[in-house]
């Protein structure tokens, strides 16, 4: 199968870095970015770790018009935006030369509860002064499509758009449904997710799902294919990323190509009673029959990593299915951020388009060994490697499976 | 029942509300000659009018009526609206 769709910009804002170069030395060096809650008094609840990105002073990345409208998770979606396009090439003055046409740029995006900040606020100014205290802006702000619709309007970029919420998956559902885009004829997406919800809102549903570690340990807090995994710490942040046909990238003159999106599928869990097996596994087989590839091609995975010990055990066993035990290096890297909702696996995906581009596993953190029962090649310290392909997973809350081959740039 | 109000909102009570409220487009100087000037010249659309407008009526504790949004296409024309008595005491 041709490759049809490659990246060529790249905006981070993660919880241990903001841009994606601070977010790779950090990464590399096995820097968390971890830590008890500030965004919100999280004192009374039972879980107060998460992972925050550090040093973001709104005002300095977002226009004035944009500031009244926008929620703290728009304006770090925004931002990451404009990164990826100017890394790309494509910031206004670019877009106006690179000759694409009017409809020609799309923006897909993942979300999971919209901007619940922002929304947290409104109906607190709803019910404790009045309707007429509650802002206009909310009409829109907290919307699933907002951070598409507010990148889309802020560049300009009129080709066609979406959000995609399927929980963790989505930042890997928005990049396969750019790739279909491309493959379509369509020359550049702007894709990928960026989510926050620290915030009472975001945190108690969470809190329910009972997935949610407990553990109050910025060092031990989430500790994915460990004896001693209790849970997942949210974080906020994510990537954008430009995903452009190979052809028209190369007639523009991008500057750089850092990977292809080589193969895709997604697959949806059965019932839990149903006695059926969960389909991360299928989803792993079909994205690399998506890529043509076989398990013997891939150099790297980077988990799912729930750090919920069953959920844990089950991409453990997938894994060993697939790759045999100890078959394949394994790392999450998200063991640094936390799990970003619906920007953890687009900042996973931009990782390893990083690792590919430097030939580096980046390590998963505060894990010494996954347990017994998982053989896993686990990656705990950054390792150098020849790596061609890499394999993202993710999977999201409700029974969503992602699978992304991504294969370094020749 | 409602009386006419006797509130004066001036230019500069208007360009400070909509700074505050719905922030201010790069290019444009509100403290400029913009009482003829159309909102969306001034980069303003309908929301943000809404927005400011909610904000003058909390300020003033007046009632602008809900047409506002788009008779009112200046600045002048929205005060001239809201202190000829268009607006009532809430």
């Amino acid at each position: 199968m041709t490759t049809t769709a490659v990246v060529t910009g790249l905006g981070v804002a993660a919880p241990n870095g903001l841009g994606t170069e601070e977010f790779w030395k950090a990464t590399l060096a096995g820097e968390s970015g971890l830590g008890p809650v500030t965004r919100f008094d999280a004192g009374g609840y039972p879980s107060r770790i998460a992972g925050e990105v550090p040093g973001y002073v709104a005002e300095e990345h977002i226009p004035s018009r944009l500031m009244p409208q926008t929620d703290h998770m728009t304006r770090l979606a925004l931002t990451a935006a404009e990164w990826a396009l100017a890394d790309a090439g494509l910031d206004s003055a670019g877009l106006d030369s690179a000759g694409l046409p009017e409809y020609g740029v799309g923006v897909v995006t993942s979300a999971s509860g919209g901007a619940v900040e922002f929304g947290q606020r409104e109906l607190e100014n709803l019910w404790s002064k009045g309707k007429e205290y509650v802002s206009a802006y909310q009409s829109f702000a907290w919307f699933y499509a907002v951070n598409t619709g507010q990148i889309s309007i802020r560049h300009k970029l009129r080709g066609p758009s979406g959000v995609l919420l399927t929980e963790q998956a989505g930042g890997i559902d928005a990049l396969g449904q750019a790739r279909r885009h491309i493959r379509k004829g369509v020359p550049a997406v702007v894709s990928g997710g960026v989510d926050a919800a620290l915030c009472p809102w975001g945190w108690v549903p969470q809190i329910a799902s009972g997935l949610m570690s407990t553990v109050n340990d910025p060092d031990r807090a989430y500790l994915p294919f460990s004896s001693d995994a209790a849970g997942y710490v949210p974080g906020e942040g994510g990537a954008i990323l430009v995903v452009e046909d190979p052809e028209s990238a190369h007639r523009r003159g991008a500057a750089r190509v850092y990977g292809h999106l080589a193969g895709y599928a997604a697959t949806l869990d059965p019932a839990p009673d149903s006695g059926r097996p969960p389909a991360l596994r299928r989803a792993v087989e079909n994205a690399l029959a998506d890529a043509g590839i076989t398990p013997a091609d891939v150099d790297v995975v980077l988990a799912d990593a729930s750090g919920v010990p069953d959920l844990d055990r089950a991409e453990a066993e997938a894994l060993t299915a697939l790759f045999g035990p100890r078959g394949v290096l394994v790392t999450a890297p998200k063991t640094m951020t936390g799990r970003l909702l619906a920007g953890g696996a687009a900042l996973d995906v931009a990782t390893a388009l990083l690792a590919l581009r430097d030939g580096v596993v980046p390590p998963t953190v505060n894990v010494a060994a996954p347990a017994p029962d998982q053989q896993l090649d686990l990656v705990t310290e950054a390792r150098e490697a020849d790596l061609r392909t890499a394999l993202v997973l993710a999977r999201g809350y409700g029974g969503f499976n992602a699978a992304l081959v991504v294969r370094r740039a020749d | 029942m409602t009386t006419t109000t006797t509130t004066t909102v001036t230019l500069a009570d208007l360009t400070r509300m909509l700074r505050e409220s719905a922030g201010e487009e790069e290019g444009v100087d509100l403290d400029g000659d913009v009482i003829d000037t159309p909102f969306m010249e001034l980069g303003y659309d309908s929301l943000a009018l809404l927005q400011v407008i909610g904000e003058i009526q909390r300020e003033y504790g007046i009632e602008i009526p809900d047409d506002a949004v788009v008779d009112a296409e200046t600045p002048g024309a929205l005060l001239a609206l809201i202190n000829s008595g268009g607006a009532t005491a809430a």
